[in-house]
Order: structure tokens, then sequence, then C-alpha cells
């Protein structure tokens, strides 16, 4: 596994903090996120790690007047992290992250229909020898189930850790929960238990044999056991090169030449087959109607079908649902804008306020519907537990294209909007997987492509019939292939090269099927609305600034000049409508002359050497640049550069493309050159919030830069060619 | 006969594990020990990966994976 580049710090320093901490840690899918929220309300914030892209979450818990920090800590089965979010679980409860301080009470959060391995989790966690409380989740499943929990037995079995059981999605149990927290934090004698003493003492031996004691009895248990654990380092810090030596004896003596995780993992299933029966008992259970149902559909044709009806409902809602909130926004922001322009006087500052700051805020709401829809349905496929059930049944056939189950619901977000499908990548605890899904994504044919499209097939593809399809259909169509044949394509070059490594393998916990928790779901997709608002909001409303300012500056006196003069002919000419139409046609030849001079038109001119060969004059190629911040931009750029408005309708604008030509007579949008201006759309990364989210996602500038080059290369090319064999 | 061997439904006891590779060791930390009882619930679309209920939690793995834990019959005694 790789090193992960966690910022550590010596452990005295991290315990300085005078403030309570309080841990919540338990298995994956064990209703850790509903715990956390029912103690700590809206006082809640996200963020992440240092150095990682695992998220911190962070609350406020008010205890007999007491303000303490609740840190809800990645799900793990163990000690020996897996992935970067057991890694900083761990890290967390042994206190060596920078900024966390090590906890003063461990919250586990146990589920109780899965205490078999609840119960590996909870001896190590006792063994770390903190004041701890244990809370029993999903208790009402249990009683379903017909499964009975001793506490008090399961208390004493741990060395009288106070237990308690919770239904989260009630919050009956929670008052005792608290008290129990509460005593807990004011006990400050935990003993130390161990449920294997032959490791005890070798970690004991061990830490004699040290200069400093720096380390844990439990981290010099993990060094003697996990291969990569971060103790080893700080090992051989401590006695140099004998240290390898030590841990490699100390090993033989315990383990033979097992693998040291194995005979602990016997060492503990053993103690809970011991255990089990006495903390719990089961009755025969009769299946329920629920149940049956639930197999019944977990069976692979059944749960195909249900996968399809599950996802066209998605694509319905994101593509149907959303469309009268995205109008609504859309009418709204242009109308505040021409109010705004008819008050002010014009000008440089009414321009700049119009054009830049409202026009792009709207380009950055106008998807917060949809983006809100798709992220609902991503948590609420989470919290329900089908997340891992759609990722079960399509892993062989992802894993055909290099990837494995999980990267199917973000890649199928992915034609929806790429933000979302980006975020929703950390259920994928495989790093290579993880990157290889995230660069494929944008290739998805997202809503903000189908304007482009819409404007260029209506107005260059014949509509003709092919038997039982339409032309124009039959090129929507290849283009949504194009894209995905484009990610995939990506996908498996990408962890053939730089993402090569062994197959990862696809075990992963099946959550029984149940009600999503409202709150919890509520929560999740405020944190998300949030987090996209001021990542990829501030991005692109900065890109979009600067974008106007370019297409602003300099201005022209002589341009203005004429158009005054233009508009006093006007209406010593004309009256009535024909005056407005006349006033409206030189107000858009000015605002195309001036888009011409200006930087933006300036640098279409420059570049347009560069997309010759791909039959783009120097108007497409300013269009282009000024769709970098968000690629539907492009259709209202067009609109004023072809001195038709920018909110001018699709078909004055298709009617002026079709008739636009070169210098020297010949058409520009010839069918080639718009088939291949269709590709560079298809596989171009025209957009700032998803490189704002792969900075995010990945933790730094080197995959989004290589997307952006990448994509755009490819799209260059794919252009290149079908320009230049279609007018061959 | 290993896990990757069952029929649908069938009630094993594991009894000798290959433990060298790390995916084994995951599995044995989620209870996938000598001596665990376990149910195969069926395979997914494509025959891979399989789907087992241990001691109540479903847990899904490969067949790569699965060959690596030998298992004895044992019918159901109930």
């Amino acid at each position: 596994m790789a090193k992960l580049s966690t910022i550590r710090v010596p452990v005295e320093r991290v315990t300085m903090a005078r403030k309570v901490t309080i841990a919540l840690v338990g298995n994956p899918n064990s209703g850790k996120s509903t715990v956390f929220n029912r103690l700590t309300g809206l006082r809640q914030k996200t963020a992440n790690f240092p150095g990682v892209t695992v998220e911190k979450r962070i609350g406020k818990l008010t205890l007999d007047g007491v303000v303490m920090d609740l840190v809800d800590l990645p799900g793990t089965y163990s000690l020996s992290a897996n992935s970067a979010d057991e890694r900083i679980a761990v890290d967390v409860l042994l206190g060596r992250v920078a900024g966390t301080p090590a906890p003063n009470v461990i919250l586990a959060v146990i589920d109780a229909t899965r205490l078999y391995q609840g119960l590996y989790l909870l001896q190590q966690l006792a063994e770390l020898g903190r004041p701890m409380v244990i809370a029993l989740t999903m208790t009402d499943a249990a009683i379903r189930k017909n499964i009975r929990v001793d506490t008090a037995a399961l208390s004493r079995r741990l060395g009288n850790i106070p237990a308690c059981t919770i239904v989260a999605t009630t919050g009956s149990g929670m008052t005792r929960l608290r008290e129990l927290v509460g005593q807990a934090v004011s006990n400050h004698s935990a003993q130390a238990r161990s449920f294997w003493p032959e490791l005890r003492h070798a970690a004991e031996t061990l830490r004699g044999e040290l200069q400093d004691t720096a380390l844990s009895l439990v981290e010099i248990e993990r060094a003697l056991i996990d291969a990569d654990s971060n103790a080893i380092q700080m090992l051989q810090d401590s006695l140099g090169d004998l240290a390898g030596q030590r841990i490699s004896v100390l090993r033989q003596t315990l383990c033979g030449d097992q693998p040291p995780l194995a005979v602990e993992a016997r060492q503990r299933y053993e103690w809970i087959r011991q255990t089990l029966p006495i903390v719990q008992t089961q009755s025969s259970v009769t299946a329920r109607w629920g149940s049956k149902l639930g197999s019944w559909l977990n069976q692979p044709y059944p749960a195909t079908a249900l996968f399809l009806v599950v996802m066209a409902t998605v694509f319905q809602a994101v593509f149907a649902w959303a469309t009268p909130a995205m109008d609504l926004i859309n009418t709204g922001t242009s109308a505040f804008g021409a109010w705004l322009e008819a008050g002010l006087p014009p000008g440089m500052f009414t321009s700049l306020l119009v054009d830049g700051v409202i026009a792009g805020v709207g380009s950055v709401i106008i998807f917060l519907p949809q983006i809100i829809i798709l992220f609902l349905f991503i948590i609420v496929m989470e919290d329900t537990g089908y997340l891992a059930r759609a990722a079960f049944l399509v892993d062989r056939a992802m894993r055909s294209v290099g990837l494995s189950g999980q990267s199917v619901i973000p890649l199928l977000s992915g034609f929806a909007c790429a933000v979302p499908a980006i975020m929703a990548t950390r259920v994928i605890p495989n790093r290579r997987d993880r990157i290889a899904t995230i660069i494929a994504a944008p290739f998805m044919t997202c809503s903000a492509r189908l304007p482009v499209y819409a404007l260029l097939i209506a107005a260059f593809v014949p509509s003709r019939s092919l038997g039982f399809m339409n032309l124009q259909g039959l090129v929507m169509f290849g283009l949504y292939m194009l894209g995905i044949v484009g990610g995939v394509g990506t996908a498996l070059l990408l962890k053939r090269s730089a993402l090569r490594g062994p197959t990862p393998t696809f075990i992963l916990a099946l959550p029984d099927f149940h009600l999503p928790n409202l709150r919890t779901v509520l929560m999740k997709l405020l944190d998300r609305a949030r987090i996209f608002l001021r990542r990829a909001g501030t991005v692109i409303f900065a890109v979009a600034v600067v974008v106007w300012a370019l297409a602003y500056f300099p201005r022209s006196d002589l341009i203005e000049t004429e158009r005054l003069n233009a508009q006093t002919q006007a209406a010593a000419t004309y009256d009535g409508d024909a005056l407005k139409q006349a006033a409206a046609q030189i107000d858009n030849e000015a605002a195309a002359a001036h888009l011409s001079q200006s930087w933006l038109g300036r640098a279409g001119q420059a570049v347009e050497p560069l997309f010759v060969p791909l039959g783009w004059d120097w108007r497409i190629s300013a269009a282009v640049i000024a769709g970098f911040p968000a690629r539907e931009v492009v259709v209202a750029v067009l609109g004023t550069i072809y001195a038709v408005g920018a909110a001018a309708d699709e078909a004055s604008l298709a009617d002026r493309l079709r008739v636009a030509t070169w210098p020297d007579g010949q058409l520009v949008f010839t069918l080639p050159m718009v088939l291949g201006l269709l590709v560079f759309y298809a596989w171009c990364l025209q957009c700032a919030a998803t490189i704002a989210v792969i900075k995010r996602e990945t933790n730094g500038w080197g995959w989004p830069l290589f997307a952006w080059s990448y994509m755009t290369g490819l799209g260059y090319l794919g252009a290149l060619l079908v320009f230049q064999i279609g007018s061959a | 006969m290993t896990l990757a061997d069952l029929k649908k439904g069938d009630r094993v006891r594991i009894e000798a594990i290959h433990t060298a590779e790390a995916s084994v060791q995951r599995l044995m930390i989620m209870g996938f020990v000598e001596g665990a009882e376990l149910t195969f619930v069926g395979a997914s679309l494509g025959g891979d990966p399989l789907e087992f209920l241990l001691y109540g939690s479903a847990v899904s793995l490969r067949q790569a994976d699965a060959r690596n834990f030998e298992v004895g019959s044992r019918p159901f005694d109930g």
C-alpha cells in the first residue's frame, strides 16, 4: 500500500489542547452519522483532514453546560488500516493527526445485528485504555431479527465499559447515551485491558528496550502486527537497525511463520465465539415479507431490472423535475439583469454588474437544481444501502474496463453533471480506481453540453429519417457514445499506464436495505450544496468576471460614436416597430464590433491559425476561449459575435451561423466543421467547476491540469481528424 | 472444496485458509476465520462477485479471494 502523506506530530503536542474531544468510531454502515447528527444537530462542519481527501466532520456537543468537540471518524473494522480513510481513523485514535487532539473519550458505535464483527473493533478500542462508551445501534432491526443483546453482559465481558442501546432514527436512548458520555468525560482513570496477553507482553518487552516512551503500548502492538504501521518508523528512529531484528524476533515468537494479521484475527475471533453466546441470544427467525422481497431483489435479474428503474428515475428527475426551477432561475437572473441595466447609466460599471457579476452568478446557480437533485439521489442510495448493492451488481462488467463496481454510480452521475459525480467517488476505496473514475467522469455527456449540441445539430444536421431513427437523433446518440468511449478508453489507458497496479479486491459489506433517515439525508445534502457553492461557485464566478473583462476591454470610442450616429440616423428615418428593430440591430452590430476588437476578440484572432486546420475562424476560437469557465456560455458568446444579441433565440442564431463566411466568401459552418466542433465539445473539459472539484478531490493541481490538457488535446485531435477527413 | 465452489444456499464451515494474500487477511479481520460458519447467498451478474452471509452480515468478495478458503459442508441443523 502506498505511503500516505498525513502530517504527523509528536503525541505530547496534540494532547496539550484543553478542550475535550470525543471520537465517534465504528464499523462502516453502523449508523455513526445518524448518532453524530443526533448529538450535534446543525452545529457541525466538514473539512478535509490535512494532506488527504478524507472528510473530517466535526461538531459541537454540550454536556452539563460544557461544550466539547465531537469528531466523526471514517468507518473501520480494525486498527489495521487498509485505506486512507481507515488510516485517518486509526491515527486520530492514537493521537497522531495534526489539528485533531487525541480523543479524551471514545464513543464506539456498534451495529447490534453485526456484533460478530463489531466485537473485533471493540476489543482493540478497549485495549487503548481510554475512557469509552459503547452505543448499540440498529436495535429496532435487531428486534425484527429476534436478536437480543445483553448490554450488562457485554459491558462486563469487555472490562466494565458502559454500554447502552439506542434507536438513532427515533432518538430513543439518546438521553442515556449523553449521560454515559458525560460520566466518561469526568472519568480519568480508565484501565488498560488486553484480550491477547501474549501480544501485550511482547509490546511491554519491546517498550522496555526503548529510550523515549512517546510510543503507546497499542502503537508498539500495531508495529508488531501491521507491516505498514507508522510506529515501525518511530521504532527505527529509537532503536536504529536493531528495530527490524527485534520486530521479526518477537513476530516469530508470537506468530511462527503465519502472517501476524491472520494470527491476530484467529486469536480475537476465538474470544468472540466464546463471547457471542454470553452477550446475545437469537431465537429462530421467521422470514418476514420485507426480507423475502429484499432477497428476491438481490438476485441477478431482478436486481438488474431494479437498477435500470432506479437509474431511469434519477435521469428523469435530473432532467425533467429540475427544468421548472432552472427556467425560473434563468428568467429571474435575466429579468434582474435587464432591470438593473434599465435603471443604471450605461457604462463599464453596469456592464460589469450585468454581464459579469449577474451572468457569472447565474451560470453557477442555474445548475444548482440539477446538482441538488442528483446529490439527493446519491445520498439516499448511500443511506439506504443501495449503493453497495449496485456496486455488487455491476462489478464484473466494470472490471472488464479496468474499474470496479463502486465506479458505476459516479460515472452514471456524470451524465447529469461531473461535479456531484466526482464528489461521489469517495466511496471508491482504491486510490487508483478512484483517480481513473475521476478522470473518466467529465467525458460523460453532462447537461451543460446539451445547449451546444442542440444548437449545432438543429442548425446543420439535416432532419432526415433513417429507418426508425432520425439523422439528428443519431448524431446526438453518437455524441453520447463518443463520451462513453472517451471516458472508458481513458480509464483503461490510465489503468494500464500511470495507474497500473494489482487488481484491487472487492471486499464489501452489503448492508440490509433500510429506509433513509430524513435528518441525515438533509444534513448531507446541505453540506454537499455548500461545498459546491463554495468550491465551484467561487471559481466559476472569478473566471466569469475575468472573461467579462477580456470581452469588454479595451473599449473603442470610435465604435460608440458610430453607434450613436447610426442611432440618430435611424431615429430620423424610421418610426414605431421598424425603429425599434433598427435600433436593436445597430446595438447588436456595435456589440459585435466591440467584441471583435476586445482582448477576447484579439485572442481569437491570435489563435486563429491554430484552429484553422479545424475549420474554425477567429469568432469560433474566441467563443471557445470564452467558454472556458462554463461550456454552455459559448452559445451566448456566438450570439454576441454574430450580432444577433447574447440572448437571441436559437433559430435566429442558427440562421446567422448558416450564412457566416470566411473573408473569401466560403461558408464557415460546413458539415465536417460542425461535426468536428461537436466532437471537440464531447471531449474537451470546458468547465471550471469540474477542474475545481478535481483539485479538491485529488488534493493537488496535477490531476486537474492533466485532465484539462488531455481532454482539450483529445477534443482538438478529434475535431482535426473529422474536419480534415470530412473535407478531403 | 473452497468458498468459490458452493451452490446457492449452501451452509458451510471454514476449515483452512491460505493466508498469504493481504486481501485474505482483510477478510479474516471481517470474521472469515477457521471455524466460522457461513451461507452462500448467491453470485452477482456474470457469476462474480459472490455474496456470503456470516453471523448476520452480508459480505461480498470476488472468486479469486474465495478460492483461498477451504470449507467443509455442514448441513443446516434445524
